[in-house]
């Protein structure tokens, strides 16, 4: 019995979003009397942080305490549309949509602040605390929640905001097949370091390293769980998981969690990240959002690895210690490829 | 067919229910007594989202017939926090990133304080056992294992432990 020591690499252009006849999210953003904003997605946090970072984006471009504004991501029968929370779309699209919602709603608060402070609204700036004040003379000011009292109450205005996002469909040139289905891509490189038992066949990863261009990371800490986590699906992805381990037949296959098999807490290895941010032109504050990619460039990094330890390509998921085996059986043992 | 009353503690408060026979405990604290912490995931006791503390012990709550905490004491991730100050576990899982969806995050918790309540000073493979019955889709688990450490360092009257540095 020996371990192989074997190392893969994989790296990805990953497509923010899709197009298929246009990719558009709506956001609605309005004010309660006394001050907060509310902004109404049907875009849904499926624990990625879309509240957190919708929030953020809310908060930023009205220029209030990201404590006054609250998501709303109910229901898709009352909200405005949104396609969907998939192809990594979230921050990007619902971001995007969300800034306008935001900044139109921003217009109206700065003008009914002009009102009550009887000036100009291109003299008023926001201090982020929930005042608004003219510009070098911070003693004139009102608070944001006088503001949408008096927008409620006396001037008879809503704050509120619509936003829309949308990337139009891009039809493919018949003659060359070019075409723009998305506007930005986000990249990643990632290693993975494991070992190979050739008696059992099975394998542990002890390392991963990776590096995510993600535009701006927009709440780091997010995006640094989102990457974890994400890595590890990846993992369990490529070792483990699967309803129908003798594809397309259901022989053996699991039937509960028991038997459906996934890396425990027992069984977590070491990741390091490096975030790199580029920000994308036209992604909100620059984030264009992990997502998908997450998980993706772990399956063909582990299965270059295992293939760097024992020289067995394994071109069906999950590898299993019964496919390692029986390549290394068909290639006469292990033939460890090496350091690259 | 007939109900059972049941009277048990709930978090310090005292409940009292009529309940189905043979109904799972899950769905008397849920329907019953209205508390939504404890999570029904699989319904068959193979991923903990449901686990509660029945006299202090863990339990899968989805696989306990309700009329079974008759006189007992049952804790929920619900009665966790005083009022606004939360336990130091809920703390460090918030400051930790330790969840994303949080559906396993209830179960975790109350896997974590069964824990904690009978070993201060837990070991890093302690804490993995203790939480081994508890599946996370989410995480990694390697944030819930940071966190459930950094709480208990907090409650050992320790500083809270950086992510990642342990």
């Amino acid at each position: 019995m020996t371990i192989h020591k074997g190392r893969g690499f994989a790296c990805i252009n990953y497509p923010i979003g899709m197009n298929l006849g246009g990719d558009p999210s709506q956001a609605l953003v309005h004010s309660t009397p006394d001050g907060k904003f509310m902004v109404a997605l049907s875009s849904i946090d499926l624990g990625q942080g879309m509240k957190s970072v919708t929030r953020q984006i809310a908060s930023e471009t009205l220029g209030v305490p990201v404590e006054d504004v609250y998501v709303d991501t109910a229901d898709s029968d009352t909200g405005p549309h949104c396609m969907g929370s998939f192809a990594s779309r979230g921050t990007h699209r619902v971001g995007n949509a969300v800034i306008r919602a935001a900044a139109e709603a921003r217009k109206q608060m700065m003008e009914a602040a002009a009102e009550e402070l009887e000036v100009n609204a291109s003299d008023l700036d926001t201090d982020g605390a929930g005042n608004i004040h003219v510009k070098g003379a911070p003693g004139r000011s009102i608070t944001v929640a006088e503001t949408a009292i008096a927008a409620q109450f006396k001037q008879g205005r809503t704050l509120s905001g619509r936003g829309i996002f949308l990337v139009p469909p891009s039809e493919a040139d018949p003659e060359t097949g070019d075409m723009t289905p998305v506007t930005c891509f986000a990249h990643a490189a990632l290693v993975i370091d494991l070992e190979v038992d050739d008696e059992t066949g099975e394998v542990e990863v002890t390392e991963i390293n990776s590096a995510y261009e993600v535009g701006r990371a927009l709440n780091p800490k997010l995006v640094e769980q989102q990457l974890i986590g994400g890595a590890w699906m990846g993992v369990s992805h490529a070792l483990y998981e699967t309803t129908e381990p003798y594809y397309p037949r259901r022989d053996h296959g699991p039937e509960d969690f028991n038997t459906y098999l996934q890396p425990g807490p027992g069984q977590i290895t070491p990741h390091h990240i490096a975030v790199l941010e580029r920000p994308a032109e036209d992604a909100p504050f620059g984030g264009k959002g992990p997502g998908e990619m997450c998980a993706n460039p772990v399956l063909p990094a582990v299965a270059n690895a295992v293939y760097n330890a024992v020289g067995v390509r394994c071109d069906q998921l999950p590898i299993t210690p019964e496919k390692v085996l029986k390549g290394i059986r068909a290639n006469g043992g292990a033939r460890p490829q090496g350091a690259r | 067919m007939a109900k059972t009353p049941v009277t048990f503690t709930l978090n310090d408060t005292e409940a009292a229910l009529f309940v189905d026979p043979g109904a799972s405990l899950v769905d008397v604290l849920r329907r019953g007594a209205g508390d939504l912490t404890p999570k029904q995931g699989c319904a068959q006791g193979t991923c903990g989202a449901c686990t509660v503390l029945i006299d202090g012990v863990p339990h899968l709550s989805c696989l306990t017939l309700a009329e079974t905490v008759q006189g007992r004491r049952v804790d929920t991730a619900g009665g966790l926090a005083d009022g606004p100050a939360l336990h130091p576990l809920q703390r460090a899982f918030i400051d930790g990133f330790a969840a994303q969806c949080g559906f396993c995050t209830s179960g975790m918790l109350m896997a974590a304080k069964a824990l904690l309540d009978h070993n201060a000073n837990p070991t890093r493979d302690e804490v993995i056992e203790a939480i081994s019955g508890n599946l996370c889709r989410c995480t990694g688990y390697e944030p819930i294992v940071d966190a459930i450490l950094s709480a208990a360092a907090q409650m050992r009257g320790q500083p809270a432990l950086q992510q990642g540095a342990l």
